[in-house]
């Protein structure tokens, strides 16, 4: 009998519904962050080791702030769907739901937390 | 159908599989080493945001933070996370590069792949130079 793998019997935008969406959005992120990351590794680099003054000095100027604030948007924007592939890859079932609930959490969490971060120092 | 054929396959990108004829490999290497960096790298994520936060809040947060941060384990952390932003960010480019159909031959492939080994070592290298 001829075996036919779900993916080979999808038609249109096939069965998850939304095509290659996911692919699409991954390359447009990874674009923006291979600009920023450099520039944001610059920044980081040289505000790590600086005392308390120097660190706040630092992220309340407007681009180490908008550049540090865009990176981390951007890559947790990037990081559920490559973390979410690893899990579907590797896991199944509940482990598999809750560990992607947990992975989409922690990247929201984690970009709360640096705008707050960055508007409080700005203040 | 589909479903009256369901035998336990093993899972994509099959680890299973490479265990048992295993020879090294800098194609599959190379890929599987993208997923590893992009996971690890978050240890790094979480110290910074750690560490950004608490000098939001006041000194008194910052000086423990900063204390783990600027400490052995912190350079560590930042060290290896660095190595895995690079590592990720040459693999991403590779990605980039063969969506638009091109590099895809073996030859290519693994020197791509080696491309991605070495430039990564030599950019952290890089990093800690210029930072």
């Amino acid at each position: 009998m001829r075996y036919l793998t779900d993916r080979k019997r999808a038609e249109g935008k096939g069965p998850a519904h939304h095509g290659t969406d996911t692919h699409k959005h991954m390359t447009l992120t990874a674009t923006g962050l291979a600009f920023l990351m450099p520039v944001f590794l610059y920044i980081f680099g040289h505000a790590l080791g600086q005392d308390h003054a120097g660190v706040v000095a630092t992220f309340s100027r407007p681009i180490p702030a908008i550049v540090t604030g865009l990176v981390f948007f951007i890559a947790m924007m990037h990081f559920p769907h490559g973390a979410g592939s690893v899990l579907i890859d590797y896991t199944k079932g509940r482990t598999r739901r809750y560990l992607t609930i947990f992975v989409v959490s922690l990247s929201y969490l984690i970009t709360a937390t640096v705008l707050y971060a960055l508007i409080r120092i700005a203040n | 159908m589909a479903d009256s054929n369901r035998v336990d396959r093993p899972l994509s990108p099959h680890l299973t599989t490479y265990r048992i004829i295993f020879r090294p490999q800098i194609t599959s290497f190379s890929s599987i080493m993208i997923r590893v960096t992009g996971i690890g790298m978050m240890f790094g994520v979480l110290l910074a945001v750690w560490w950004l936060l608490a000098a939001a809040i006041g000194p008194e947060a910052f000086a423990t933070a900063n204390a783990v941060a600027t400490s052995w384990f912190g350079d560590l952390v930042f060290t290896l996370s660095l190595l895995a932003v690079w590592y990720h960010y040459l693999g991403g480019l590779r990605h980039l590069l063969w969506d638009t159909a091109k590099g895809l031959d073996l030859r290519t492939a693994e020197l791509l792949g080696w491309v991605c080994v070495i430039g990564s070592v030599v950019l952290t290298i890089l990093t800690l130079i210029v930072i």
